[in-house]
Parts: structure tokens; sequence; C-alpha cells
């Protein structure tokens, strides 16, 4: 087994043992983007100069015993919207082309503590604002089960890289779907934690009351490890919350008896693929065998999420990327007149069509006149949403469903209808409204070939309960690598 | 309830974005607009009398500090950033005749 087939954990234990090196492994992880990403483009910035340096300083620190934790020295990616001193951070838009950061977001902070080595940043639709991760301003990133096929979005070149073996994990964000759907395209694990739970310091905000950062990695275990290390409490990020259970591999116990398991009717109607619904049935079964209390309820509500989430999403979006104006950083037209066309031009030349298209509308929902039509009634649609979650969570444990309703498309089919993009987001994106936590792990594969996803929803703080229920259901299969990525180097 | 964007709302959203749209994009932008928000409509199939609007889903507020400096003096570095710089400032077009 090669370095980069390992897991995280796997991989930091052979380092821990001294049977490799932080530098072997980081070499390892760079080979392997240097033979893959030809045909995958999960990257933005790959820093192989920098990762080495870091590497040979985590050595050292473990060596002299100063870096014990779980994953120290592991190499990984980060997404592209979370700051990184002097390493660019593009958000995979022109707008950002040159920026580099003077600080390091306190999630990735978190990881190099640990003694984490990041390689570099990995692509994602711009600002967040996609399903496909085409959105990019920097090309597309390619789905490693099938290169036609998109990883999802919008952290689908930090899910692409782990399915890849381009990397031992990645860290991606989620605001509407954006870790879980790309996870389940590209047959990896991710979290999406509850909102508060991972500061959003130096994270790239596109939706801030709903953006989150997690782990994606090949396992279970491996992301509630991450998630250890990454959740924090932060008086840099206002809505940062004070946990005491952040111990989150406790949970990682292969039982579920007696948990009871409510599986929405809503999410298993029309418009839900067949192989799809057939392979997260097989998985509530599975559960069921090993003792979960699996029944069916109505959730209701859900076919208000999507226009509640798009009016909130981009309302704080027109708000949150008013920053970029020329002046501070990233691009400036080159020529105009006065203050306020360099302000028009500089954004219009330096925004992709997405972002433009949801700044418009948020700028519109949030106007006087349209404000409580639209904006006042998405919230009061998202206090209605909570509601029923409360409701369903006083009755189970875990929600069970489909974590998108097919697998991955093909590339170039998805943007020419947005409104069609933002219908895939259905079982993803109450989570976010919610705040609550999510998780998706890989449950089979589609005739194609092209990974399912199955999605399990806790109730706020309840990680534990969805860490518990997918590795009991992930102990009862083995983790599959794309063919792409098999032939890892050595 | 088809909504129907005009020339003027657009403009006048364009003028709040601070976007400067082609007549081409400002076309897309009617139709995808319009198209949105009559999805978005569907909202008010709901019923939401009496339901408080909900920003945040905990109740946070008010969140205090101290009001300390704890970073150091990143001014060379946040300056190398800005497209153009002058004496240690950010530089603007002239804004004041």
């Amino acid at each position: 087994m090669g370095l980069m087939d390992m897991t995280a954990l796997a991989l930091a234990k052979k380092i821990r043992a001294g049977e490799v090196s932080a530098p072997e492994a980081a070499r390892a992880a760079l080979d392997q983007i240097k033979k893959l990403e030809g045909a995958v483009h999960a990257y933005v910035t790959v820093d192989e100069e920098g990762a080495l340096k870091r590497a040979a300083e985590v050595q050292k620190k473990i060596e002299a015993g100063k870096l014990t934790g779980p994953l120290a020295g592991v190499p990984a990616a980060i997404k592209d919207n979370m700051c990184t001193k002097d390493l660019p951070t593009t958000c995979s838009s022109r707008i950002l082309e040159n920026f580099v950061p003077t600080y390091t977001a306190q999630a990735v902070q978190n990881l190099e503590a640990a003694g984490v080595v990041v390689l570099g940043k990995t692509n994602m639709d711009e600002f967040a604002m996609g399903s496909t991760t085409e959105t990019s301003a920097y090309g597309v990133t390619r789905n490693p089960w099938n290169p036609e096929h998109v990883p999802g979005g919008s952290s689908g070149g930090s899910c692409a890289a782990v399915a890849a073996n381009e990397c031992s994990f990645a860290l991606g964000s989620d605001t509407g779907g954006s870790i879980r759907q790309p996870s389940s395209f590209c047959g990896v694990t991710g979290i999406k934690p509850t909102y508060g739970t991972v500061s959003r310091y130096g994270l790239i905000a596109y939706g801030s009351s709903l953006d989150q950062i997690g782990p994606v990695a090949k396992d279970v275990s491996d992301c509630a490890a991450i998630l250890e290390v990454i959740a924090s409490y932060d008086e840099k990020d206002s809505t940062s919350i004070r946990r005491e259970d952040c111990d989150f591999t406790a949970a990682l116990k292969d039982d579920v008896k007696g948990m009871k398991i409510g599986i929405p009717r809503d999410y298993f109607g029309s418009g839900l693929d067949k192989e799809v619904k057939q392979a997260v049935l097989a998985a509530a079964e599975i559960l069921r065998e090993k003792g979960a209390e699996v029944e069916e309820f109505d959730l209701s509500l859900v076919e208000y999420a999507i226009p509640a989430y798009y009016t909130i999403a981009s309302a704080e979006a027109s708000s949150n990327l008013s920053r970029f104006d020329g002046i501070k950083y990233g691009y400036r037209a080159k020529e105009y007149e006065g203050l306020h066309q360099m302000y028009k031009k500089s954004r219009s030349e330096g925004f992709g069509a997405e972002v433009k298209r949801r700044i418009m509308l948020g700028s519109f929902v949030l106007s006087s006149g349209y404000y409580d039509a639209y904006y006042l009634k998405a919230l009061r649609t998202k206090a209605l949403i909570k509601q029923a979650f409360d409701r369903a969570f006083a009755k189970y444990d875990v929600i069970l469903g489909p974590a998108a309703p097919a697998t991955a498309p093909r590339l170039g089919e998805s943007l020419s209808d947005p409104l069609q993009m933002y219908l895939g987001d259905i079982y993803t994106i109450s989570a976010n409204l919610a705040g609550i936590p999510g998780i998706c792990v890989p449950c089979g594969k589609d005739g194609k070939g092209l990974p399912v996803g199955l999605q399990l929803l806790g109730d706020c703080f309840q990680e534990k309960k969805i860490l518990r229920a997918a590795y009991s259901f992930e102990c009862s299969r083995t983790y599959e690598a794309p063919a792409l990525a098999g032939k890892a180097v050595e | 309830m088809a909504n129907i964007i005009s020339d003027e709302t657009i403009e006048y959203v364009g003028i709040l974005a601070k976007l400067e749209l082609s007549a081409e994009e400002k076309e897309q932008a009617k139709a995808d607009m319009g198209r949105m928000l009559d999805y978005i409509d569907k909202l008010n199939e709901l019923d939401t009398a009496g339901i408080e609007p909900m920003s945040h889903v905990f109740p946070v507020q008010n969140v205090f500090r101290e009001d300390v400096v704890t970073n150091g003096d990143d001014r060379e570095a946040i300056l190398k950033n800005a497209p153009e710089e002058k004496d240690g400032a950010f530089v603007v077009p002239r804004t004041v005749e």
C-alpha cells in the first residue's frame, strides 16, 4: 500500500513510529499531484517548496517529542477560500488573483499547530457559489471517478484531491452543501459541523450565517480526528461557540443498537434518482440490521428551503462581497473615470457571472421596498424550518437520506440553467439554515460507476450521534478509491 | 405572478451592487432575476404571521471582548496587496475636486 492510499490516521501512525518521515509523506503527495493534476486539476496553488520546508520542521518536532498528536506529519490540502499567510488565496476568482494573505485562518492554524503539512490550495466554485466547481476562474476540476463528470461543488477541488490521493485529507467549507455534495460525488467522507464549531476567522465570507468549515477525508475516523483539531472557540469570530464536547473520536463505536433513525419521506419523492434511492435505502437497512430503529416520517417544508436559502445567501453575499472594491487588495480595472466607475469596472471585470448574479439578487432582496417581502420572509421561513428539525430531533437521533438527488453530472451540463443547478442542493441546504451538523459517507455506486453518498443529519451539537451512525455503517464496507488514484506512487 | 424586472430596476440594482453590466448582461440579469424571484415567491404559500425572522440559529448577541491590540504592525505586508499605494497609504482616484 502506497503512502497516499492510507488514511490520514494510518499515515500519521507510521510517521510517529519512525517508519516514514513527514518529508517523505509530503514528497509522496507532491509526486501524486504531479502525476494526476493534468487529469484532475484539483489545485489552484501547489506550494511544493513551502510544503517540503514545513514537513522538515514538523519532522524535527516529532523527533523531539514536541508533536505527538494523531495527525502530525500528514500532508493536507486547503480550500482556496481560507487565508494562508504568504500563500496566494484566490477564492477561485480573478478579483483575488494576486492576493497574498498576511495571516492564516484559525482552522488552518489549528491544523499547523497539530503538525499537519499544508500542500496547497484547492479549486472551488468562485467564492463558493456553485455546485460543480465549474464557476472557478481557473478552470474546471474533473471527477477522479470519471473525468467527463464534475466533482461537485463548491469544495470540488478538496474532494477530488482526497479521492485522487493528492493529499491525505482536505478542508472544505459548506454554506449550502458545499462539503457534503462534492463528497457524495467523489466517494469520500465530509462533515459540516454545527454552526459556530469551527472558527470562520480567515474564511473569506460568502453567507456568514451559513458558512462552516469542515473536514474531507477517506473515512469517518479521519474526519472525527480532524474535526477534533479544527474545532475551537475563537473570540475573533463573534459567532464562535464554546463547546466542551469536542472529543469527537470518542463517538467512533460500531454500535447503533437502539439508535432512532428517521427517514424523511419528503426526501424520497420525485426528482430522486432511482439508483441513488436504492443505495441510500440499502444503507438504512444495514443500520437497521445492526440494531437501529429506522422509520419514515414527514419532515415538511423541504421545498421551501431552496428559495429561502438563495434569498438569505445572496443577501449576505451582496453585503460580504462589497469589500472587493479595487482599493485594499485584489483586481483594479485599468481604465476608469473617477472613484465610482473604478469600483464598478473593477468589480464587473473581476467577478464571474454566477457571483454577479447572486450579488444582483442579494442587492435586490435587501433593497428598500423589497426587504420585508423577500429577505424577512426568508428569515421567517428559516425559523419555521428550524422548528421542523426541532420536532424531528425530539423523536430521532439521526435523520438519514441522500446527499444529492443524483450522481455527478457531466461537465458543462449544469451552468446553462442556474435554477436547475440550485435544485440539486435540496437535501443539503436545510442543514445550513438550521445550523445543524451533517455528514456524507459513500454508500455505493450507480450503473455508470459514479459514487453515491449517504447523508446523516443530527441536531445541533450532536456530531457524535451522526459520527457513530456513519462509523457503524462504514464498518460494513471497505473504502474504494477511483481507479485513477490507485496508480499511486509507491 | 411572473416577476417582470424593468430596465429601471436593473439599473437601480446595478448601482446598489456597484456593478456595470453590458447590454447583454443586463438582459440576462433581467431574465435570471425574474425567474429566481418567481421561484422565491413560493415562500408566499407559507403563513409566517407571528413568526420572528431568524437571522441567527443560536441566541447569540452582543459578543464583547476587551479592546486590546493583539496583532503586530503588518502595514507593509498589507499594502503589498494594494493595486496602488504611496507613502504608506492606499491610492484612490481623486474624489474631491
